[in-house]
């Protein structure tokens, strides 16, 4: 049964986006030192507005910015800090609208998950550490834990206000001061955020945004005169990362990429299942490092199972991620669909089974139809490499144990999920599966009080609740 | 060690203790260990690259069993081991004498204080989940449980000072959560590290749990630190040279390192070094009917 939608667009009025904008420095937008680069719109290629670059002089100033303000931050009294916070967790419900809407266009997810997902999980981050800045004493690190300095922090784009939320909202509330950089593709929530934190009166310099490339990333954490390292994003950077501050005095927290296995046994119950196998996968257009990017089915609902996704994905809405019943929007950048383009031809070309549900894309912009991979063996590219894309590897086992191994036979542990009815195996696989984050009968969930971060090549420190405090603090 | 006027003493070989074996290298090498004033005590093996590698290959097939045993047993097993130790002090108040020269008095000091670092470690193996776990209340209807797990193969660089206490302090912060290990003894004062590997050996802990390799820490710790099926390093013993080296290569895949610090002891250990080398599993379950 094919189901006709009318268009519901929401509307891009709600946000007035500037033609160019400057870095954001001890409270005021400045020039950045090198050439301006554009960012666009994903799914029209649009360009949306210019964006300064940051170099090593900006890192600098904003470095120096960050370290002037820490002393009287720091010695705020922590329930003075948390009203600041509770303060932008406010402003950013009372803009919630315009900033679902920005967040879509620069990164080309639809509008109803920012919407929905990624804005109140922001102000939900900020009003869960705001509650922590007067309560340190009480977290279980010593009776006076002191914050480490000036953070340097740095985001990918899958989540870019999601991401600077977990960055921000501990740092802050541990009484550190920050200098982020959003991703380059997506700044413009970051920099929204930035005039969120002159509206909530936040001391200048507390909070520096400096964006750019790789290169201004890589400046911001090598700078001497920074205490604490966060990154989010790949196992790559994330290893570079970690050679630069070797030997050093700099606290580091790493969230890399991920190739969850989402395991179904047998006695699963399979609609949900399905379900949640769809957004393990196709949430966000699989630009997420928890994705369930494996899919281990026990052998004997493999039929079963595949059709009922084959048919689940053929009602899958993809294109204009503005549109409201839009389910796939579009893929951040050329590069990041060249790079799924490539790891998905190696797929066919190394012998598994593609399949995709029939669905128009757009003519302009970054597209990549829902995409999975049956007869996917272990040692498939597409089993063991990260694709950061809309594509599903599906693997098969016969017994728990296999399960257990085929989940673990990766070099990343971020996340896993499994689906059965049996309470007791739902505790013995979680057990066994060496992964920060387990989904059982469920898959991507989140909320500011569950840590989250990897095993393994995943990284390491976690965001999120009691635990995520640690890494701001000098414990 | 008990020559007199009419009996020679039987001398014991020094060897490396992997996978609940004792080994001599592979490679055949030996280093010679003086005492404090420059006294021949003994030949101690010089691990090689070889042995570090068996030595992780018995690690990772020791940490199954060991991360899977209860926490009740984990330390039933550690408090095995201090009662081990307090039963051959005499044998380490010798061993600690000739190695830092100090009376024998204060390597008894020293003995006691190693037996009840190992009791104070023993009783954390079924409080360290209640004290580091959490339930979550997420803002939904689920059940959102987070926990510690033992961060899997965990390499130690023991201390050059501390032959005994250093050691035990090291080591059993590490173990006692759930992860195995390979020490690289103190190279300077190996000694006791093999003594201790008799005792371990007595203590129901299981091969592979804990494996000693005596040699030089320069040329051992780096192999360690950059080999892939290592998880974590603890980097104590090391100079600031070779913990910068150590650190780039343990960058290769994302080992969780412990840098050196300034370490008193005697004084109170904290908890901070069995956190070093835990990871925390959150478990996500709906509730409903």
């Amino acid at each position: 049964m094919r189901f006709e939608y009318a268009p519901a667009p929401e509307s891009r009025d709600v946000v007035e986006i500037q033609p160019s904008y400057g870095l954001f420095i001890e409270g005021r937008f400045t020039d950045g030192g090198g050439a301006a680069f554009k960012t666009v719109n994903p799914a029209t290629e649009e360009t949306l507005a210019e964006v300064a670059r940051a170099d090593e002089a900006d890192v600098d100033r904003a470095v120096a910015a960050a370290r002037k303000a820490f002393g009287t931050w720091s010695a705020l009294p922590g329930a003075e800090r948390a009203k600041y916070l509770f303060r932008i967790a406010r402003i950013i419900q009372e803009r919630a609208r315009e900033l679902a809407v920005l967040e879509t266009l620069d990164n080309g997810k639809p509008i109803r998950e920012s919407r929905d997902v990624d804005v109140p999980l922001v102000a939900a981050h900020f009003f869960y550490y705001a509650g922590w800045a007067d309560k340190l004493a009480y977290a279980g690190f010593g009776p006076a834990p002191r914050p480490l300095g000036v953070a340097a922090q740095v985001i990918p784009w899958n989540f870019p206000l999601m991401m600077l939320a977990w960055k921000i909202a501990p740092a802050l509330a541990c009484g550190n001061t920050v200098v982020l950089k959003p991703a380059e593709t997506t700044p413009l929530t970051a920099l929204a955020f930035a005039e969120i934190c002159v509206q909530a009166g936040l001391p200048a310099g507390v909070v520096n945004i400096v964006t750019g490339p790789g290169a201004t990333g890589a400046a911001l954490v090598a700078h001497p005169g920074v205490d604490k390292v966060a990154f989010t994003g790949s196992t790559r950077v994330g290893r570079e990362i970690a050679r630069t501050v070797a030997g050093g005095r700099k606290k580091v927290t790493l969230e890399l990429g991920g190739k969850a296995a989402n395991i179904v046994f047998e006695d699963a119950p399979l609609d949900q299942a399905v379900e949640g196998i769809v957004n393990g996968i196709f949430f966000n257009q699989g630009h997420v490092c928890c994705a369930g990017s494996r899919l281990l089915v026990a052998e004997p609902i493999q039929d079963e199972l595949l059709a009922a996704l084959r048919r689940r994905l053929a009602t899958l809405r993809v294109g204009d991620p503005m549109d409201k019943n839009t389910d796939v929007g579009a893929i951040n950048s050329a590069a990041q669909l060249a790079r799924i383009t490539e790891l998905v031809e190696a797929g066919e070309a190394e012998g598994a089974t593609r399949w995709s549900p029939a669905c128009d894309l757009p003519e302009r912009g970054y597209w990549f139809a829902p995409t999975v991979f049956t007869g996917v063996a272990q040692s498939h590219r597409i089993a063991r490499e990260e694709v950061f894309g809309p594509v599903l590897s599906v693997l098969t086992f016969r017994t728990p144990a296999e399960a257990v191994e085929k989940a673990n036979n990766t070099p990343y542990g971020l996340s896993a999920g499994v689906w059965t009815e049996k309470g007791s195996r739902i505790l013995w696989m979680a057990d066994r599966l060496r992964a920060g984050v387990v989904w059982a009968n469920t898959f991507n969930r989140f909320d500011p009080v569950s840590p989250f971060g990897g095993y393994k090549e995943s990284g390491y420190g976690r965001e999120g609740g009691r635990h995520g405090l640690e890494a701001y603090l000098d414990v | 060690m008990s020559d007199n006027g009419t009996r020679l003493g039987v001398r014991k070989t020094y060897k490396l203790y992997i996978g609940g074996a004792f080994p001599r290298s592979e490679s055949g090498r030996s280093y010679a260990v003086t005492s404090s004033k420059g006294r021949f005590l003994a030949n101690a093996a010089r691990a090689s690259r070889k042995d570090a590698r068996d030595a992780v290959v018995a690690a990772r097939k020791a940490f199954p069993g060991w991360s899977g045993a209860t926490p009740y047993n984990r330390g039933q097993v550690l408090y095995r081991v201090a009662e081990m130790l307090e039963g051959r002090r005499a044998q380490f108040v010798t061993e600690i004498t000739d190695a830092d020269g100090v009376p024998a008095r204060k390597a008894g000091e020293l003995v006691d204080l190693a037996v009840d670092r190992l009791v104070w470690y023993a009783g954390w193996a079924d409080k360290i989940a209640s004290v580091f776990g959490a339930v979550n209340p997420v803002a939904g209807p689920y059940l959102n449980v987070s926990k510690p797990e033992p961060t899997g193969v965990v390499a130690v660089v023991a201390p050059p000072m501390g032959p005994l206490l250093g050691l035990v302090s090291v080591f059993a912060p590490v173990i006692v959560t759930g992860n195995t290990c390979v020490v690289v003894a103190s190279e300077r004062a190996p000694l006791p590290a093999v003594t201790l590997a008799e005792v371990l050996a007595t203590s129901d802990v299981p091969g592979g749990v804990v494996n000693i390799l005596t040699g030089r820490q320069p040329e051992l710790a780096p192999w360690l630190a950059g080999h892939m099926d290592v998880n974590g390093i603890d980097l104590t013993g090391c100079p600031a040279d070779l913990a910068l080296e150590c650190e780039r290569a343990a960058a290769e895949n994302l080992k969780r390192v412990l840098r050196p610090q300034q370490t008193d002891w005697l004084a109170d250990p904290g908890t901070s070094r069995m956190t070093a080398f835990l990871e925390t599993k959150t478990v996500w379950h709906p509730a409903g009917v």
